[in-house]
């Protein structure tokens, strides 16, 4: 083993701390840091663990509402009371950094971390989403990240035994070399079970359990903490190795050690691995804490203090056991065949320390390492960059022209933004568990919550063209589709976890977006009562030729009293109704259709109303649980023309029709089939209840219109569109496999 | 008739058949963990579906050394029931319980959906609930699933009406199409020569209630049941 360098103020720099941090390290401690706690502060003090840049901003978001039981902030992940004695355990996360540079392993981890945080609050996991961005995929490295993460997301999930129900997959230039991949999990726990991140109680037993601490992930967290850049792949090693069988055998055992009453307190380990979970849990219990790394189960030997400290090594949990109780709690982790190891215990006297060979390697105060205690907050600089007026101001006038509209919308079927994600949700496993009740290719999936009538609603959404364009309204946009999503499977939005991917947070031009965006977050969760019970920030998404963009992904969650009170995105029968709620307005603004037909993003992001956003989605909820319509589908990517074309297509084996009348007004037709106006919900409609439902939008003083039938092979869109159904399920089922079986062909 | 589900350390659909045996068709089930030695009175040996031990190695190459496994082997051999779903055929395959083995999907990709299957033989005890012929719909969630036999075995299983289930389209026609994962013989489920093991790879279990998209599964379990 080689000796320890010396610390000092170069070497903090090296290690991503400031100057003035480094002088604040040394005036908490009073001496010079060993190297050990020089790496513990850095690591906790990064962006990834503390939030520095960001804190400031995410305090402004509405935390409670009237079923929040755990707000953001305070455990692993918020926890929303869903009644029955039941409550809802659920967050989104980014591993961006990481499928930049090894997709397969960073997106495996990325779901192994969420699943952890999930479990480590008690609850059982029950549903896996992601979140995807990638750049075009005429581009084979844009390909191989693609299908590494794909593969990655699948393969832990599935061997997991949870359910992977929903997610969205984009494609924009900006995310070529860094693709945003963020994983979220959704948990079920009995309100009595739960368990929290704590330690505390003097003379406790601190029990390390799961995999050996080796190597890998050695500062993951710093590293994402950086921009992407050449220096990067060199960070290879920075990305850590996921075990699903081991996360398996890890999560049944927790559970029963919840179960078992042994528990104080468990913290799973992910970022900054040993170091963030016991000072975090001490913090918490505002107790200290004593380990032993000598005790560590290791995968090497020689493996320095610094190491193991630092170790982001993957599936292993830290848990605080009463004491009297170790034996007990240790024949659970014998019985699940789960290594374990006493590392030490819980103290009163307020320090993390740590003993390696004898000797104190690290003695700090936890409160100081933490987010909420000593770590750093900053108020960073944000200036509007000048491009937005500009953009914002450009006329659109010359993408309005007249075209063959019935190409233009089998060109837009065809765009990997629109078209059938069947290629990547078939390597997911949707199923397992049998609570699915609605998985991908719905607008929201939804999930039975078995032993009670109810169930889940979840979705992730973003928009993040319209966050480009006018990040304020383009977040509020987000959290609007999510909602609208959520409310066309009959369920009442509840809570929203959010993922904040962007750039560099130490350019003001950068910043804006950032801070505009969780402002206009903030004003739409504040309006539909969605409080954010938890989340997560990437910043840097960017390298030196490249900013991805700003793409605040919302994660969000619905409740439905009556599970069999639901309805599908998609066409049942013909001679339904094709009702349209909303209008729909000049709005090409940051439209598929720009994009894919000009290559430009130009405009600014469509009008949203929330006030009648949330009315809309009312008229919605109350129709399907009268019973009254038989479809709802929300108009988002590609405007009504694809909205609707996607009500035909959804189902492979049986498309159904539609002859719809278009009224123009004074929109140019390409406005009228392709703007993405919000606030759009297209239902079908059983004529005898074609009344009822433009009643209610009436008495809601929603805009209503009963636009045409559903039937025969054909989708008629007033003198625009008249297309064959099979060649349009060709366009919009093809697109994607047709990127990959080329490729497989060719090699 | 009792139920007794197999539970390996990786195993994730045993909880699926224990719901849907329990609630769905009210039968008496309970779980057995793969490290004991005794099946307590179970009449029929569900195998579930999941990943065993992690099955980084090959499917069910493992768990075949888990200690329940003589006392399966023992109650197959008294000709009594046992039905491998998914990860339990492949450990039925593995320990010889069944012929041939799954290899990874032709595609070399896991792959997830519903499938439609052919009733090939309703004089077993696994399937004496359907129709000759009959087509049903269940999933699949697999990564190696594709049935693999010598010309001999295949032909075997062939004249003695082995095949119980075959992929097909909604029609029942079999196509290579209509085939998920390059089996041979397009062949989803079979039953052992002495008609008491019976190893499918889709999911019967995830198709026992409408509410979760199809009750296509509950004629193979209440076959069991009235077989015992």
């Amino acid at each position: 083993m080689k000796p320890d360098p010396p610390v000092t103020l170069d070497l903090a720099l090296q290690h991503g701390l400031s100057e003035e941090e480094y002088q604040r390290l040394l005036d908490i401690l009073g001496r010079t840091p060993t190297y050990a706690e020089l790496g513990v502060f850095s690591v906790m003090w990064s962006e990834h663990c503390c939030y520095k840049n960001s804190i400031a901003h995410l305090k402004t978001l509405p935390r409670k509402g009237p079923r929040t039981l755990v707000e953001a902030g305070e455990e692993n992940a918020g926890l929303v009371d869903i009644g029955h004695g039941l409550a809802v355990a659920f967050k989104i996360e980014s591993h961006n950094h990481p499928c930049a540079v090894e997709p397969y392993q960073g997106a495996a981890t990325g779901v192994g971390g969420i699943m952890r945080d999930i479990f480590t609050m008690g609850a059982r996991p029950i549903a896996s989403l992601d979140s995807l961005h990638f750049g075009p995929l005429d581009n084979a490295r844009h390909r191989f990240l693609m299908d590494g993460v794909v593969r990655g997301v699948g393969d832990y999930g599935n061997c997991l035994g949870i359910p992977t129900v929903a997610g969205e997959t984009y494609f924009h230039e900006g995310y070529g070399t860094n693709p945003i991949v963020n994983c979220m999990a959704v948990g079920v726990v009995r309100t009595d079970r739960i368990a929290s991140a704590i330690a505390e109680g003097e003379g406790n037993t601190v029990i390390i359990y799961g995999s050996r601490t080796g190597r890998d992930g050695i500062h993951g967290a710093t590293f994402a903490s950086e921009e992407i850049s050449e220096e990067s792949e060199a960070k290879r090693s920075s990305v850590q190795v996921g075990d699903p069988f081991a996360e398996k055998l890890l999560l049944e055992a927790t559970l029963e050690l919840v179960k078992s009453g042994t528990l104080v307190g468990v913290q799973d380990m992910g970022a900054a691995g040993i170091t963030c979970s016991s000072s975090e849990m001490a913090a918490k219990g505002k107790a200290g804490i004593i380990i032993d790394l000598d005790k560590v189960p290791l995968r090497e030997a020689g493996m320095s203090a610094y190491e193991i400290l630092l170790s982001e090594s993957q599936e292993r949990m830290l848990a605080v056991v009463h004491r009297g109780r170790e034996e007990e709690a240790e024949a659970i982790l014998d019985r699940w065949e789960l290594l374990h190891s006493r590392l030490g215990h819980v103290t009163n006297d307020g320090r993390m320390r740590v003993l390696f060979q004898g000797r104190e390697v690290c003695d700090v105060p936890p409160f100081e390492l933490a987010l909420g205690g000593g770590a750093p907050v900053y108020h960073r600089e944000s200036r509007r960059p000048a491009k937005l007026d500009e953009y914002n101001a450009a006329d659109l006038s010359p993408y309005r022209a007249d075209r063959d509209w019935n190409v233009a919308l089998l060109e837009m079927l065809a765009s990997p933004n629109v078209c059938d994600k069947g290629w990547v949700t078939r390597q997911y496993d949707s199923t397992v568990r049998t609570n699915t009740v609605q998985g991908p290719g719905g607008d929201a999936a939804l999930l039975w919550v078995k032993e009670t009538d109810t169930a889940l609603a979840v979705t992730t959404d973003c928009n993040p063209r319209f966050v480009y364009l006018n990040p304020r309204r383009g977040a509020a946009l987000a959290v609007a589709e999510a909602a609208r999503n959520v409310s066309c499977t009959g369920a009442q939005p509840i809570a929203i976890t959010n993922c904040l991917n962007f750039g560099n947070p130490y350019k003001p031009e950068s910043f804006y977006f950032f801070a505009e965006a969780v402002a206009g977050m903030g004003e739409a969760c504040r309006a539909f009562d969605t409080p954010v019970t938890g989340g997560n920030v990437s910043f840097y998404n960017e390298s030196e030729e490249t900013s991805i963009l700003p793409t605040p992904v919302i994660g969000m969650l619905g409740l439905l009293e009556d599970v069999t009170k639901t309805v599908r995105s998609h066409f049942q029968q013909a001679g339904d109704r094709v009702v349209l709620l909303g209008t729909t307005k000049p709005e090409l603004g940051g439209s598929e259709y720009l994009w894919h037909h000009y290559g430009v993003l130009a405009g600014d992001a469509p009008a949203l109303d929330l006030d009648l956003e949330k009315r809309t989605q009312e008229v919605v909820r109350q129709a399907i649980a009268g019973g009254w319509v038989r479809s709802a589908h929300d108009c988002a990517e590609g405007g009504l023309a694809v909205a609707l074309a996607e009500c035909c297509l959804r189902d492979r084996e049986r498309p159904l029709g539609a002859t719809v009348a278009l009224e123009p007004g004074d929109l140019a037709a390409a406005d009228l089939l392709f703007a993405e106006s919000a606030s759009r919900i297209i239902l079908s409609v059983p004529p005898e209840h074609a009344a009822e439902v433009l009643q209610l939008a009436a008495l809601k003083g929603v805009p209503a219109a009963d636009l045409g039938a559903v039937g025969g092979d054909r989708l008629v869109l007033g003198a625009w569109v008249d297309l064959d159904l099979a060649r349009m399920a060709e366009a919009y089922y093809n697109a994607l496999p047709a990127y990959f079986q080329a490729v497989a062909a060719a090699e | 008739m009792n139920f007794g589900i197999v539970v390996f350390p990786g195993s994730n659909c045993d909880y699926d058949v224990y719901w849907g045996l329990k609630n769905d068709l009210g039968y008496p089930v309970r779980f057995l963990w793969h490290r004991q030695r005794d099946l307590e009175g179970c009449d029929v040996i569900v195998l579930p579906g999941g990943f065993a031990h992690g099955d980084y190695l090959r499917a069910g190459a493992i768990a075949r050394f888990s200690p329940i496994m003589e006392a399966v082997v023992e109650h197959a051999r008294q000709g009594r029931p046992v039905i491998g779903i998914c990860n339990g055929f492949q450990v039925l395959t593995e320990i010889g319980l069944l012929p041939g083995a799954l290899l990874r999907n032709e595609s070399l990709r896991f792959a997830h959906g519903p499938v439609y299957l052919r009733v090939e033989n309703v004089q077993t005890p696994f399937t004496s609930g359907y129709q000759p012929g009959q087509v049903i719909q269940v999933p699949i969630a697999h990564g190696q699933g594709r049935y693999y036999a010598p010309p001999e075995v295949l032909a075997g299983l062939e004249d003695e009406q082995r095949v119980l289930f075959r992929y097909c389209d909604a029609s029942g026609r079999i196509s290579p199409e209509a085939n998920p994962n390059g089996s041979l013989h397009h062949i989803a489920g079979l039953v052992s020569a002495n008609g008491r093991v019976m190893g499918m790879m889709p999911h019967p279990e995830r198709r026992m209630n409408s509410r979760l998209g199809g009750s296509d599964g509950l004629a193979l379990f209440q076959s069991l049941a009235q077989a015992a």
